[in-house]
């Protein structure tokens, strides 16, 4: 057991710092701090293509598709770099966290050579097609279909809270493929373009005011065959693989947004003397102690390399942080005060504090809720009965 | 970086877990436990047999004090073997704290005079820490209320927040009143100590040090297996138990209190290796993590113990039951060593300063 980093790793990290500090004190300064998902799309576009060119855009996957074959403890070390440097979160989370590990994972080789080097040069950005109005924490319940003619995918159907369609190149969508089947069975995974007269997106606004998700319609939308990943009948398995990505080392860098955040609260608290409110200070604490537990959970679970048993820090991980995210936020909003609940401008947009306060109630809710984690880890993890189906 | 065990780490716990589970019996602990005197709360066969077969006693202890090298990772990884049977051992007093206090602060001297004795079980210490404590010259004046297993104590490691001393329990003017105790796997005695002659330890300020860290990791690691047993079991009887036609653990109410204590349970796990490792490789985030693991780890314990009651229903309640056993240690560990609330206020001052 050993928390250090060696010497190599050490100037790894200042070579992580170094480049990402002069990006962002040179041509990317317009969007160096920025915290909101939805904002500045072309540019941030344009710094995910500045990675790529780098190499510094997937550093974790293998060279002969756009990475660096980086070891685990240099993937953490970027990650944390990054964060830290101010660089505002990857519009590509979803093609490099669930999009290219799926590929990787389940394409063909041809799949991979046309998909992985695109989405690490940052020029193809992904969006996730899962949730449909019927079927949210019940995915195995969509009825998006699609069916095969000449040669191609027609698919018609509608996905819901999709997160950045409106600014993605392609969208990986489940579809109900056999005619008449039900649940789990009878599903298959189509990568999809966007941009064609089959599929329209609508914004949906959230209560932050933002519209990051939308809904996707498809109507008769078209997906060539060669797009398909896997067989026919395969999604629901390379759906619940995408999902086991979920838990990568990406974690870490979420985890310095997070320390962000924090350390805006205790600024926060010393600036208005709420510091000084010893049930305050108990939480701080707690908030303190909960994010550093999150690290060093996140360094067992990607440390760990037997994967014969339920690994308890991966299988629980989700839950820890949408939960300390969401305390965090009415943490910042008992430090604030009503100072939180009021802003400067004319427009319906919050500072980082309020806006975690608002945002961070959906962290409990999407890739699965707070209450289907609870059921996944008390039957995965505890071994006990399964959720009984009904018939409704 | 690497926050696994090494193949050496993984097999003193299972050594570890071994030798507790099959002589650390519920029956062997309640005997220990209804014990009076000297043998109050401890398993005096079994404490031998860990410090003389198992050769273990040693760990986190250098071996140029006579002890078998290794860090506060393996000490933790035997407390936490030991926490889950609840076992009626001296193990904190005599050697999380007072083994460690003497490595780390007492002269070669007085090492070598007292840590073969502790390592081998043939003298128990009891770690005594009042701030009230009084020195005048080499005269202590004072009381401390809480000792861990202090009525067993041939030695104590005496504390004040500036000095430390041993003083040997048979020495004149030394009191040790034995406590009924809630937790009677580890029962309390008060120490009174009027103007009874202590040997200063060389270091003080590194004994008592030591002593924390290695304390408050010890009973953190105690505290995360005692809340995985009390997990472990309570699934067990969910399982079995059949009402209203199925499982109990079939129903949702039950199985997310489960989840929810399994989610506690991996942080505590991350806080306490964290903090032992942390405390080995002299990291500057040790004194946090100490702080962390302590109030963490109690409180999950306390959490889980509670929740095994409960989920047992009736049978919970009974003495017959090990709930208790788990729910009174839990609640013991909550209190020594410095509140939950205390832990988290020293965190707060390191983030956040003092109260202005
Ligand atoms: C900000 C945001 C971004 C999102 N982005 C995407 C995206 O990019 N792509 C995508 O596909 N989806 C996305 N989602 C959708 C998200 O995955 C779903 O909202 C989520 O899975 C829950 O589904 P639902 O909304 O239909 O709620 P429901 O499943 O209807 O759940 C409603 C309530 O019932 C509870 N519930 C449901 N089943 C059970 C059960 N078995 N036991 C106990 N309680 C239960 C839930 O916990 C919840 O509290 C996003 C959601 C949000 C909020």
């Amino acid at each position: 057991m050993k928390l250090g980093f060696s010497a190599a790793d050490e100037l790894f990290r200042q070579e992580c710092a170094d480049w990402l500090n002069a990006e962002m004190a040179g041509e990317f300064r317009d969007i160096k701090g920025i915290t909101k998902l939805t904002a500045s799309p072309e540019r941030r576009k344009e710094w995910e293509q500045r990675l790529g060119e780098a190499k510094w855009g997937c550093i974790g996957w293998p060279e002969q598709w756009g990475g660096r074959n980086a070891t685990l403890a240099q993937q953490v070390i970027f990650a944390e770099e990054y964060a830290r440097a101010g660089v505002p979160g990857r519009v590509n989370h979803i093609g490099i966290e669930l999009a290219g590990p799926t590929i990787l994972a389940f394409g063909s080789e041809e799949q991979k050579r046309r998909f992985l080097p695109d989405i690490a040069a940052g020029k193809t950005i992904f969006c996730q097609g899962f949730s449909e109005p019927g079927a949210g924490s019940d995915l195995a319940s969509v009825r998006t279909k699609g069916r095969l003619e000449n040669g191609a995918w027609i698919v018609n159907g509608q996905k819901i809270w999709t997160s950045l369609a409106h600014i993605s190149d392609w969208i990986f969508v489940v579809t109900r493929t056999e005619e008449g089947s039900k649940g789990p069975k009878g599903l298959t995974f189509l990568m999809m373009e966007i941009d064609q007269p089959g599929i329209e997106i609508r914004g949906i606004k959230q209560i932050n005011g933002d519209a990051e998700f939308n809904e996707t319609f498809f109507t008769d939308a078209r997906c060539p065959a060669d797009s398909m990943i896997g067989a026919v009948g395969d999604g629901w398995k390379i759906a619940m693989g995408l999902l086991a990505f979920e838990r990568g080392v990406s974690t870490l860098g979420q985890q310095m947004a997070f320390r962000n955040e924090l350390d805006e609260l205790i600024a926060a608290a010393k600036a208005n003397s709420a510091a000084s409110n010893p049930l305050i200070r108990q939480r701080i604490a707690k908030a303190e102690i909960g994010l550093r537990l999150m690290r060093y959970g996140a360094l067992r679970m990607l440390s760990n390399t037997d994967h014969s048993k339920i690994d308890g820090a991966a299988l629980t991980y989700k839950i820890q942080w949408a939960t300390w995210r969401r305390n965090l936020g009415e943490l910042a909003m008992d430090v604030l005060g009503q100072a939180g609940e009021v802003t400067e401008g004319s427009e319906y947009e919050w500072d980082t504090l309020p806006n975690l306060f608002l945002y961070s109630r959906a962290d409990t809710i999407y890739g699965g809720t707070n209450q289907i984690q609870r059921n996944l880890i008390a039957e995965r993890g505890l071994g006990l009965p399964r959720e009984p189906r009904g018939d409704v | 970086m690497e926050f696994v065990f090494t193949e050496e780490q993984a097999m003193i716990g299972e050594t570890a877990r071994a030798f507790f589970a099959e002589n650390a019996t519920s029956e062997r602990t309640r005997k220990a436990m209804a014990a009076t005197g000297q043998d109050a709360g401890i398993d005096r066969e079994l404490w031998t047999a860990f410090c003389q077969e198992l050769g273990l006693s040693g760990i986190g202890i250098p071996e140029s004090a006579g002890g078998a090298g290794l860090g506060l990772v393996e000490l933790a990884i035997i407390a936490e073997a030991a926490g889950a049977q609840v076992a009626a051992l001296p193990m904190l007093g005599s050697l999380a704290l007072s083994a460690q206090a003497l490595a780390a602060g007492g002269s070669a001297e007085q090492q070598a005079a007292h840590l073969p004795g502790l390592l081998s079980g043939a003298v128990i210490a009891g770690y005594v820490h009042d701030a009230g404590i009084t020195a005048n010259g080499s005269s202590l004046t004072g009381s401390a209320g809480f000792a861990a297993h202090g009525s067993s104590a041939q030695l104590f490691v005496v504390t004040s927040n500036t000095g430390a001393w041993l003083v040997p329990a048979d020495a004149p003017c030394v009191t040790v009143t034995p406590l009924t105790t809630m937790d009677q796997t580890r029962p309390y005695a008060r120490v009174t100590l009027a103007a009874a002659q202590g040997e200063p330890l060389a270091d003080p300020a590194a004994a008592i040090a030591a002593a924390h860290r290695a304390g408050f990791v010890a009973v953190a690691a105690e505290a995360l297996g005692g809340a995985q047993a009390a997990l472990d079991r309570t699934v067990a009887y969910a399982r079995e138990r059949v009402q209203f036609g199925r499982p109990i653990g079939s129903f949702q109410a039950y199985k997310h209190r489960l989840a929810d204590l399994m989610i506690e349970i991996e942080q505590a796990r991350s806080a306490v290796y964290w903090a032992a490792c942390a405390v080995d490789e002299g990291s500057e985030e040790a004194a946090l993590a100490v702080h962390a693991a302590k109030s963490f780890a109690a409180d999950t314990f306390f959490l889980c113990a509670g929740n095994m009651i409960q989920l047992h229903g009736g049978i919970g309640f009974t003495w017959e039951h090990d709930a208790h056993l788990y729910f009174k240690r839990a609640r013991a560990i909550q209190s020594m060593l410095g509140s939950g609330e205390w832990h988290r206020e020293q965190v707060a001052t390191m983030i956040l300063g003092e109260v202005a």
